[in-house]
């Protein structure tokens, strides 16, 4: 029904002219969002653009400066998120409010046990979710521990817990961001079922092919403020882009195609285990060339973070070999510093955690991992005119904004830490590069900026390993991709024969037929 | 996502800087004060006295450096391990150490020219200090052991050890109290007088040893800001992740802050024994090990707020003995409350000032414009 609601019909959710402010920062502007009851509203917009905010307004986290929250014709004050549970308002977040070692049973009752005993609870919660699991597919074992679920699985609990709640309004904060393509789909089936049984569903999400797929209705944040709210069926993914950014913005990675050389990059038959001694990368064999991207694909979790440090010389590995422009590097005992120098750049994927001390500012930042080199320190000692000179010309040159090189990393947003990270480990002149999620937390126009960068660099015969969950980013960039799953290579496609589906089907660990 | 939501303003910028610890000493004194008036003295009676016996005689600011010496050395002792993300609270240990080192030069060379032996007492109280360090930050660092715990440990090894030495080896023959013979002449250091101060100090133990600890304090500055060692250190103290990403050792850097850190603490007994005992004797460090955690908690770990705070634990120690002596109520450990007074509030309760500190700061300029 969905796209056009008739006008007279109650709203489930009505957000009218809500403001925000965080000290100086106007995080929502005038906000007004009308959900209509049994629909699927998208909210889309760039990080920072105050979509959580509005969506933690509404959901009771904060409580609005001024403007007013109506639940179905019913003005309310929500001061707490007990309070829009009361109201019939859900959130699911993006990283899951569970207790992995209950079962889904108990997780689902938790917080609404009622009574000193549990049994009644939990036998009246069984029935219940057994009804709800045969109405909305959204089946999931009830006495399973909720650790042992993949996550798609722990998604749905999530849901159920809403759905439990009698909520009429179910909130999803970037669902999809931990899904393969195909669990997508089946949250999207799930989600369509919900509304054609009523209830009202806001998907926030900075992924547009999902709002074009699932949504009836859209609204587009920018910088606070709605700058657009428009039927899905009457828009297109980059005229939403353009909405979002305020500009034109090329959707599409420009690139001829690779000429790769000599490689550069050889892992083989590599084994990693984590600190318990768990297997967590299995007889990994891959090689990247001069002069190609190689994308690595897979659900997050799946080894990828695990093998980069171990390419990196962060974490020892198990069994295997590891050969960076010539050198066996586990054999020769080449630590991190050594790799580096012998030509390894590595854009880790945690930026705030790994890639850069968040006490020290731009420039500081901009020597990490450098600190040893011309022209930022001489016999041991630091330069501090020498740093403050290119720190200043790389961030003018990567368009970081403000371009302060004595501004705290921290004081920088999410993209502009990025652009400081990749300043700094494209510009020592790398032969290898390893990049991690490069546009995880970055917004559209930086992403462009940023995908263009990493071409240029292997058109210039550089050797880029690309680790990335959104799939968009690996088939856009990528020359060759490697799927990763549960440890090991699920396969390997060459970008011309690779979709979205086949790449989704080996993430999920189904053998891909047609590879030869 | 939810960031803009927690935004705290924890960082400690401008005037707060100074402000901060200021206002903490002026709480501490003031609970002091109500200390003394409660045992039947005048607060400000006692605070003149305090004042007079620490910064307003010549005497009084001679005995407040000399201590001022051992504080700058442990202050910075702590400052520098804290750095590097080590919790060091072992100076009085490595500082007993280091004192034996010295003193054994002292005791051997003696009858040399200072210009040989002073030097090498100074370098042996170094690496006796950092010897002493260097095993449990090895612990830590290859093998886990929690460095705050195997410090504490050291420091009551170290002074077993060292009652054992003077009881039994070193003790002057045909002595009673556990301590050597006098060092000879070469192994003093030059008191105040002999190093163009006239005899303005010449009642007090204040030494050369004041200008080898302000020495040490711009070379740890330099040091830790000015070398990629100091970079290195400093990435590790903040964030040991990215430390590993940027190719550098965590475990080289604490066992190198460490080796640091002891041999600063190991250059006590520069002042207290080559600059005024003259012999090694029983308890010679007196705390000043664990006062060290204090002054590098209240100086920020910087050098400059080290050397700051040093001087006003050794104003409240001076000042502290000087009112001892004069109100017979007031004991010795009325010096210790207030030090400890002082560092509960710049250590455990910081944070309770910072906020309207910040606050203050913030709006007072406006309010002054308008």
């Amino acid at each position: 029904m969905p796209a056009d609601a008739p006008a007279s019909a109650v709203p489930a959710l009505e957000l009218r002219h809500i403001d925000k402010r965080f000290g100086t920062v106007q995080a929502n502007r005038d906000v007004s969002l009308v959900v209509a009851a049994g629909s699927i509203h998208g909210l889309i917009g760039e990080n920072g653009a105050g979509k959580s905010t509005l969506m933690n307004i509404a959901y009771g986290v904060h409580e609005p400066d001024t403007g007013e929250i109506w639940v179905a014709g019913q003005r309310r004050v929500l001061g707490s998120p007990a309070a829009a549970i009361a109201a019939g308002i859900a959130m699911v977040h993006q990283h899951f409010m569970l207790v992995p070692n209950f079962t889904v049973l108990e997780n689902v009752i938790l917080g609404v046990e009622g009574g000193l005993t549990l049994r009644a609870r939990l036998r009246e919660a069984r029935e219940r979710l057994a009804a709800l699991g045969r109405d909305y597919e959204l089946d999931v074992p009830l006495d399973a521990l909720v650790g042992e679920l993949p996550v798609g699985g722990q998604q749905r609990v999530e849901i159920l817990k809403a759905l439990y709640r009698r909520a009429q309004i179910l909130i999803l904060d970037e669902p999809t961001a931990v899904l393969t393509p195909q669990e997508t789909q089946r949250l999207f089936r799930m989600l369509r079922r919900l509304r054609d049984e009523g209830k009202s569903i806001v998907l926030v999400t900075h992924k547009l092919p999902e709002i074009m797929a699932v949504t009836d209705r859209v609204t587009v944040m920018r910088q606070g403020a709605v700058v657009d709210e428009v039927p899905t069926a009457q828009t297109a993914p980059r005229q939403l882009a353009e909405r979002m950014v305020g500009r034109p913005v090329s959707m599409r990675i420009e690139k001829t195609p690779a000429i790769p050389g000599e490689p550069l990059l050889e892992v083989r038959q590599l084994g990693i285990r984590d600190d318990r001694g768990i297997e967590r990368v299995r007889d990994v064999s891959f090689t990247v060339r001069a002069g190609e991207i190689v994308g690595l694909a897979g659900v997050a979790g799946n080894g990828q973070t695990e093998l980069l440090e171990a390419i990196a010389g962060m974490a020892p590995i198990d069994r295997g070999e590891i050969r960076l422009c010539g050198h066996d590097v586990v054999r020769e005992g080449l630590d991190g510093a050594k790799r580096r120098a012998l030509g390894l750049a590595h854009v880790p994927e945690d930026r705030l955690r790994t890639g850069v001390v968040s006490s020290f500012s731009a420039e500081d930042n901009l020597l990490l991992g450098y600190q040893d080199r011309a022209p930022f320190s001489r016999h041991g000692i630091l330069q501090r005119t020498a740093i403050r000179e290119v720190a200043a010309a790389r961030l003018r040159e990567h368009d970081v904004r403000p371009a302060a090189p004595t501004m705290p990393i921290v004081a920088f947003s999410g993209g502009n830490q990025q652009k400081i990270v990749l300043a700094r480990e494209m510009d020592m002149n790398p032969r290898v590069l390893l990049v991690g999620q490069p546009t995880r937390g970055v917004d559209i126009g930086a992403i462009e900026a940023i995908h263009r960068r990493l071409v240029a660099l292997r058109d210039a015969g550089k050797a880029l390993l690309v680790v990335s969950v959104e799939l968009d980013e690996i088939l856009g960039l990528s020359d060759r991709i490697l799927v990763m799953h549960d440890g090991k290579i699920a396969g390997e496609l060459r970008a011309e024969e690779a979709t979205e589906e086949r790449i989704g089907r080996l993430m999920a660990g189904v053998a891909d037929k047609t590879h030869g | 996502m939810a960031k803009l939501g927690h935004r705290r303003d924890d960082t400690v910028n401008g005037w707060t800087v100074v402000l901060l610890p200021v206002a903490n000493l002026v709480i501490a004194l003031a609970i002091s004060g109500a200390i003394v008036w409660l045992l039947g003295e005048s607060p400000w009676a006692a605070l003149k006295l305090m004042l007079n016996g620490s910064v307003a005689t010549a005497d009084g600011i001679g005995y407040t450096l000399y201590y001022a010496t051992n504080f700058i050395f442990t202050g910075l002792a702590v400052a520098v391990a804290y750095r590097a993300g080590v919790f060091n609270i072992g100076a009085e240990g490595q500082a007993y150490i280091g004192g034996l080192g010295s003193g054994l030069v002292a005791l051997a060379l003696g009858q040399h020219s200072p210009w040989i032996v002073l030097p090498l007492a100074i370098a042996a109280g170094a690496i006796f200090g950092a010897a002493w360090a260097f095993i449990p930050a090895w612990l830590q660092a290859r093998r886990g052991s929690h460095i705050v715990i195997t410090t504490v440990m050291f420091n009551f090894i170290a002074a077993a050890v060292m009652t054992h030495l003077l009881v039994n080896v070193l003790i002057a023959p045909g002595q009673q109290s556990p301590e050597t013979r006098e060092f000879g002449p070469g192994a003093v250091m030059p008191p105040a007088s002999a190093i163009g101060f006239g005899d303005r100090f010449a009642a007090t133990p204040l030494n050369l040893a004041f200008g080898l600890a302000l020495l040490a304090a711009a070379l740890v500055w330099f040091w830790i800001w000015r070398t990629r060692w100091g970079y290195a250190w400093r990435v590790v103290g903040q964030n040991p992740v990215a430390a590993r990403y940027a190719g550098i050792d965590p475990g080289r850097v604490v066992i190198a802050a460490m080796l640091l850190s002891g041999a600063l603490a190991g250059c006590l007994g520069v002042n207290e024994l080559l600059g005024s005992q003259h012999r090694i004797a029983l308890e010679f460090p007196a705390g000043a090990g664990f006062v060290g955690i204090a002054v590098a908690l209240m100086g920020r770990n910087h050098p400059v707020g080290v050397v700051a705070s040093a001087i006003l634990f050794g104003a409240l120690y001076q000042g502290g003995s000087q009112l001892s002596f004069d109100m017979p109520k007031v004991n010795r450990d009325m010096v210790v409350v207030i030090q400890g007074l002082v560092i509960l509030l710049c250590g455990a309760m910081e944070h309770v000032l910072h906020q309207p500190l910040n606050w203050v700061c913030r709006r007072w300029p406006r309010k002054a414009v308008a």
